[in-house]
């Protein structure tokens, strides 16, 4: 089958799918009109161009090879094909490090705190740092995000800062939000990232949109909607992927595939090569990612914002990673899955250590940095809270503002 | 309560569709639920003063020229919906295209929640989005995206994001022979979600400027155009960019014995009322059109009540949680002392929008006479 060969010839190219992208250059010629061509033996249906088959064929899943995962650095830290290292200076790698460090400071600190029941709700990160860090790092600061909540470490790498974070967690009246919406629904118009809303996925057709609106502008900016692998079981999936394709969006979507949804694993999530798979099904150029890996994130999420910026079409990028911690504060985990399990994720594959290792490596980094940074964040973290803590609450009229741009004679 | 039953047997007998002695006739019951179309009078607006040069346009015209001057005069503004490119089902789109690009103006797949969604996001990214959705009886998919989102963006984002600059339009409301699927008037759903502007408009004149004043306006707004109206609706309408106030009711005639309160189709099965009131009862009612389901308003409706003390509100949409039950409890509370007689809601039945059931399910003129008789004379 010809689609078999384009999908064994995509996988030869791992970083972008150059073949398909051809492919689908020229399904997405924008014609309106279907000349059949009596002449030449092809299917001149109007929904395909493809061609015929004399003998009968079921094509099944496992026809298709899977996506392969794309990685720069092996567990250790170690570049396996130089020529896909980023050339990154110190400086910066090292910010990205820090950065992580000071997410799982901030995760852990807000969680205890949770647990002691000075904020109401906490979700952490532990163990999909590199998918937040690494992407956000290869994105332009203008790009607009749209989260779904466990991204708080692409708005720490904009510069929210500490304060922010921990007042919006406490709603009080430094809360950009006013206090209206649960702790970790962050949002920034400063730092161009999209107030986080609770329902799953329906920030992923508004990614469109804006992505779409963008293009119009032609300001050279793209957009990036993060979502989970259960996330992109719903219906407003499917509406993103096929409208930024129909519409030719400048918009990537950012899967992090992180093993459950709440619970929920992914072998009951989805049959097909997770959700990587979607994308040629979609005509979405597409690439997975060993989401425990920095450097091979920021690659792709750089060749995905490059391509798309370009060509004004949507890239979808599957992080592979493991999710490390409880769903949320309302979640323990241990009651689905062994503590063994989480246990041993968190010492074979912690992305925060394959970096350091990484930056090691390079004598960039080393233990007295190590010790200093992470007593720093501590004490960052652990003041931000104890002043937060003491921060008036939003004013009460605030319960009935920006409902509407003006209020109504039945709020006033 | 008067047993939906037995509120159809009233009808026989005020219509003249029952024999004589009572027992319904086969022939012309046949006869009745075999009509294609819905039995109203439109009553068109005076032409507008002081707004230039008029144009005789029916409402989907009048639509038309809303979407033209709004693509003429914001550039950043997009149309788009299912089949939107060609005109649109109902031809509202006509042109648009042809005259502002398949940049501005495009077809989108077939996806209600994606539309919306999609729309959102455009507004957020300050694009001016008008999103069509075929018929009001499909919104339902994109229920999440405008009652969680759309209606939620400014409020949750301590009014840092908004998507005020979108407006969804819709075909709403019973058509003749529109069935369950193809009738319903969905807007007390969305009257539920504080954020949202629900509007409609009852002819060609008030559906441009309310349509202009929805795309300018800065909040979402959920535009529902009652579709039996896109053609049989004519009036001279202002060529050039107008708006009409929203959250304002119109009082459309001045009267002191009954209040009737309407939007869309039903406004004019209530001023035909208010004339048979006047002619075979000898009062004057007061016929009000809300225009705006929310925020809606209180006051003029209020003010109203207070002056005749008796009130009926009608709607198409069904009896339990219609928005007529929201108007009736307001009133209750801010008119009790003023009332004469308990207020009255006419409205389609709790069931299914039915097919060829549509004359009985709808609040007709008969009905909505049937009960100022019983208002007057509680």
């Amino acid at each position: 089958m010809a689609l078999q060969r384009c999908t064994k010839h995509l996988f030869n190219n791992v970083r972008v799918c150059t073949s398909l992208i051809q492919s689908m250059k020229m399904c997405s010629g924008g014609s309106t009109s279907v000349n059949p061509k009596p002449d030449a033996d092809t299917p001149i249906f109007p929904g395909v161009q493809s061609q015929w088959a004399e003998s009968l064929e079921l094509i099944h899943p496992h026809s298709y090879n899977k996506f392969p995962v794309y990685r720069v650095m092996d567990r250790n830290g170690c570049i396996l094909n130089p020529s896909e290292e980023p050339q990154l200076e110190s400086e910066f790698v090292e910010r990205m490090y820090r950065t992580m460090i000071l997410l799982n400071t901030m995760d852990t600190v807000l969680y205890e705190s949770q647990r002691q029941g000075r904020i109401s709700f906490y979700m952490t990160t532990f163990g999909e740092e590199a998918t937040l860090i690494g992407s956000a790092a290869a994105l332009a600061y203008n790009d607009l995000v749209y989260a779904q909540y466990r991204e708080t470490g692409v708005l720490l790498w904009r510069g929210f800062s500490v304060d922010q974070f921990v007042s919006q967690c406490f709603g009080n009246c430094e809360d950009e939000g006013k206090g209206r919406q649960m702790p970790v629904h962050y949002g920034s118009k400063n730092h161009h990232f999209v107030t986080i809303s609770s329902p799953l996925t329906t920030q992923l057709p508004q990614a469109v949109g804006s992505a779409y609106a963008y293009k119009l502008a032609n300001n050279g900016r793209c957009v990036i909607a993060y979502f989970g692998e259960g996330a992109a079981s719903e219906g407003d999936a499917h509406a993103a992927f096929n409208f930024a394709a129909t519409l030719n969006c400048p918009v990537i979507f950012f899967c992090r595939n992180n093993g459950y949804a709440i619970s929920t694993p992914t072998h009951e999530q989805y049959r097909g090569d997770g959700i990587a798979g979607h994308g040629p099904g979609y005509g979405i150029t597409t690439v997975r990612v060993d989401g425990n890996d920095t450097l091979a994130v920021y690659q792709v999420t750089k060749a995905s914002r490059e391509y798309a910026v370009k060509e004004n079409r949507p890239v979808l990028i599957e992080a592979m990673t493991y999710r490390l911690g409880h769903h949320s504060t309302s979640d323990d985990s241990s009651a689905y899955r062994s503590l063994a399990e989480v246990k041993e994720w968190g010492s074979l594959d912690s992305p925060i250590s394959r970096l350091r290792q990484y930056l090691a490596l390079k004598g960039w980094w080393d233990d007295a940095k190590e010790r200093s940074w992470k007593e720093e964040t501590r004490k960052m973290v652990v003041n931000s809270l104890t002043r937060a803590e003491k921060v008036l609450k939003p004013d009460w009229k605030e319960m009935f503002h920006d409902v509407y741009y003006d209020m109504p004679a039945q709020l006033s | 309560m008067v047993s939906p039953v037995l509120r159809l047997c009233m009808r026989y007998r005020v219509t003249g569709l029952s024999s004589g002695t009572g027992q319904k006739s086969p022939a012309l019951f046949h006869k009745f639920i075999t009509k294609r179309y819905v039995e109203f009078n439109f009553s068109p607006e005076k032409p507008c003063e002081g707004k230039g040069e008029t144009s005789r346009m029916n409402l989907c015209q009048a639509i038309n020229s809303a979407l033209h001057t709004t693509l003429v005069n914001d550039p950043t503004a997009v149309v788009f919906g299912e089949d939107v490119a060609f005109g649109g089902v109902f031809r509202c789109t006509l042109d648009l295209q042809k005259r502002f690009g398949k940049d501005r103006v495009f077809n989108s797949p077939l996806c209600e929640q994606g539309i919306v969604g999609f729309g959102i996001g455009c507004a957020v990214a300050g694009t001016t989005a008008v999103a069509e959705v075929q018929f009001a009886d499909y919104i339902f998919p994109a229920f999440d995206q405008l009652v969680n989102e759309a209606a939620k963006y400014r409020y949750r984002s301590g009014n840092q994001f908004d998507c005020g600059k979108l407006t969804v339009r819709a075909a709403w409301g019973a058509v003749g022979h529109g069935s369950l699927y193809h009738s319903q008037s969905p807007e007390s759903f969305f009257a539920h979600a504080a954020g949202l502007k629900i509007v409609i408009p009852r002819g060609p004149i008030k559906a441009k400027g309310l349509l202009l004043a929805c795309i300018q306006d800065k909040d979402p707004c959920i535009f529902f155009e009652p579709k039996v109206l896109y053609r049989a609706a004519v009036e001279d309408v202002p060529v050039k960019e107008y708006t009409l106030p929203l959250g304002k009711a119109d009082v459309l005639v001045e009267g002191d014995a009954v209040t009737l309160i309407g939007w869309g189709t039903e406004v004019h099965i209530l001023k035909e009322v208010a004339d048979m009131a006047k002619e075979q009862l000898k009062v004057q009612c007061e016929v009000i059109d809300l225009v705006t389901i929310n925020p809606w308003d209180v006051e003029t409706v209020c003010n109203s009540v207070k002056k005749t003390g008796r009130v009926i509100v009608a709607h198409e949409a069904p009896l339990t949680g219609g928005f007529a039950s929201e108007i009736t409890a307001v009133i209750q509370e801010e008119c009790f002392l003023h009332l004469e007689a308990p207020v009255q809601r006419v409205t389609g039945f709790d069931t299914p929008f039915p097919h060829v059931f549509e004359p009985f399910y709808l609040p007709d003129k008969w009905r909505c006479f049937d009960a100022v008789k019983k208002t007057l004379t509680y």
